[in-house]
């Protein structure tokens, strides 16, 4: 008898198929119209959506749109080649040299995502010689880059500088001439924690490693022109590669790499991720291109943190426990159990308000969280509406009456 | 300071008294997912402790192969010995 190859993933079907049934369940939403950055129509009722990472509002932005149906009419809806064939147009050589003076610096790459960013830039960098030293909270896509390479993988504690002295200490003891690949991310996304990127950048550059940081949520929301958090912690000399998305606060899709190596255009030609996939199509290039002009010469940044400080505190004195503090664009209640936490997105659709429903392992610490993510382009007045939601939510599960019979008895 | 497989083993137990919470007996022949019920992250936490305990690096890239306490205790020994 042969095996069936989805033998495997019984276990997790059998908790897919626990969940709720239609409009409850957190993994078959789908957005029947999008009204506006911060609004979509679900289930048939107009939905804040406080989940979409759209930091900056940027997907509706009337001259990201012009710009995009320009390219659009020009230039077709899509490449349908790489970039080392058919697939660079003027528009990405463009939006290349827009990174460059973004970040003042002399190299830039786009890749088709994010992810595939991450995925070739730490699997092609590091070779069969070469460590590659993460930290435990890491992003998917770095771990996937790392077991796409073939460079050896260590982990460190997540932000914990000593940590990751001591690692890269035995490394260098073990092979002084060893190339060493540090990676980091300004935000990390499920509790938007900053990483404390002077300790670390300190210590990497100590032991003679290079550094590498995502700042997939942190470009636009840190910095003083919107570069992000090694901008925000004045170390941008200190990192040597910089990774970012479009996807969020440029309000599009695609992935870069930034750095001043001399050798950078190398990876042009041996990175596998850019080279074995169409490059982006030229509506995104354009739109892409357009709302980083604006986040350098714009600052939404303060009205962002003004929104997150409003919802995380309003949460925080109604008595949920916060994972997080307000001084990223992220608010995330945890709740004890997962039973409850998927119930609470389920009620929280039904009063109109689209948050993320983020379990483990995708979560630090196995926590069950719900997770907003805050945009500039919410409203105060949108805001108190999440929050008497959430208010009305924890009441009707019980959380929040729990935490008073605590506190009390 | 190479030290024997048996020392290793014991280090590597008391190490592990803390991920054991149904409070099983550990042999070599012990598995991590499976005996001690331990997620991938967990196994990922507890090599972290071992190495510290050990002053070595084990290489995330060695997990997969390592399934039993023997295992990893051989791979300890294997990394002390280099």
């Amino acid at each position: 008898m042969t095996l069936d190859l989805f033998e495997k993933f019984d276990p997790i079907l059998n908790d897919y198929n626990s969940l709720p049934d239609g409009a409850e369940n957190p993994f078959t939403v789908s957005m029947e119209k999008v009204l506006s950055p911060t609004t979509a129509i679900i289930n048939g009722r107009e939905t804040i959506l406080a989940g979409t990472n759209n930091y900056m509002g940027m997907t509706f932005n009337p001259e990201c749109m012009a710009a995009a149906q320009e390219a659009l009419t020009d230039f077709g809806t899509g490449t349908t080649g790489s970039r080392v064939l058919n697939g660079t147009y003027n528009s990405h050589k463009q939006l290349e040299e827009t990174l460059k003076e973004f970040y003042d610096c002399q190299h830039a790459i786009v890749f088709s995502t994010g992810y595939q960013a991450n995925l070739g830039v730490i699997a092609t960098l590091a070779g069969p010689k070469d460590y590659v030293v993460i930290d435990t909270d890491s992003h998917a896509s770095i771990y996937d880059g790392c077991a796409m390479g073939n460079a050896t993988v260590v982990r460190f504690k997540h932000n914990d500088p000593d940590n990751l002295d001591k690692r890269l200490n035995r490394i260098r003891r073990d092979d002084p001439e060893a190339g060493i690949l540090v990676v980091l991310e300004g935000v990390y996304s499920m509790l938007g924690d900053q990483a404390p990127l002077k300790e670390l950048t300190r210590i990497s550059k100590k032991h003679n490693a290079y550094v590498l940081v995502d700042e997939a949520h942190s470009i636009g929301v840190f910095g003083e022109t919107g570069r992000g958090v090694a901008q925000e912690q004045d170390v941008e000399d200190q990192v040597d590669f910089i990774i970012g998305t479009f996807s969020k606060s440029v309000g599009t899709i695609g992935g870069y790499c930034v750095s001043n190596h001399p050798k950078f255009e190398a990876l042009r030609l041996v990175c596998r991720p850019y080279i074995f996939t169409a490059s982006l199509p030229p509506s995104v290039v354009a739109s892409a291109t357009k709302a980083l002009e604006l986040i350098a010469s714009t600052n939404l940044r303060s009205k962002l943190l003004d929104n997150s400080m409003r919802l995380n505190k309003g949460l925080c004195d109604v008595g949920f426990n916060m994972g997080t503090t307000g001084e990223s664009p992220i608010a995330a209640i945890v709740i004890d159990d997962q039973d409850t936490a998927i119930a609470f997105w389920g009620e929280m659709i039904k009063e109109g308000v689209y948050v993320n429903l983020a379990l483990p392992p995708a979560t630090p610490n196995r926590m069950n969280l719900m997770r907003c993510s805050l945009s500039a382009a919410h409203s105060f007045a949108q805001i108190d509406f999440m929050l008497e939601k959430f208010t009305l939510v924890g009441k009707r599960l019980g959380i929040l009456q729990d935490k008073v019979a605590s506190l009390t008895g | 300071m190479t030290q024997n497989v048996d020392e290793i083993f014991e280090r590597i137990c008391t190490l592990l008294k803390p991920f054991n919470k149904k409070d099983i007996a550990i042999g070599k022949d012990t598995t991590f997912s499976i005996d001690l019920e331990l997620d991938s992250l967990t196994v990922m936490d507890m090599l972290s402790e071992i190495e510290d305990e050990f002053d070595i690096t084990i290489p995330l890239n060695m997990l997969p192969d390592l399934e039993t306490v023997g295992q990893f205790t051989d791979a300890v020994h294997k990394l002390l010995s280099e």
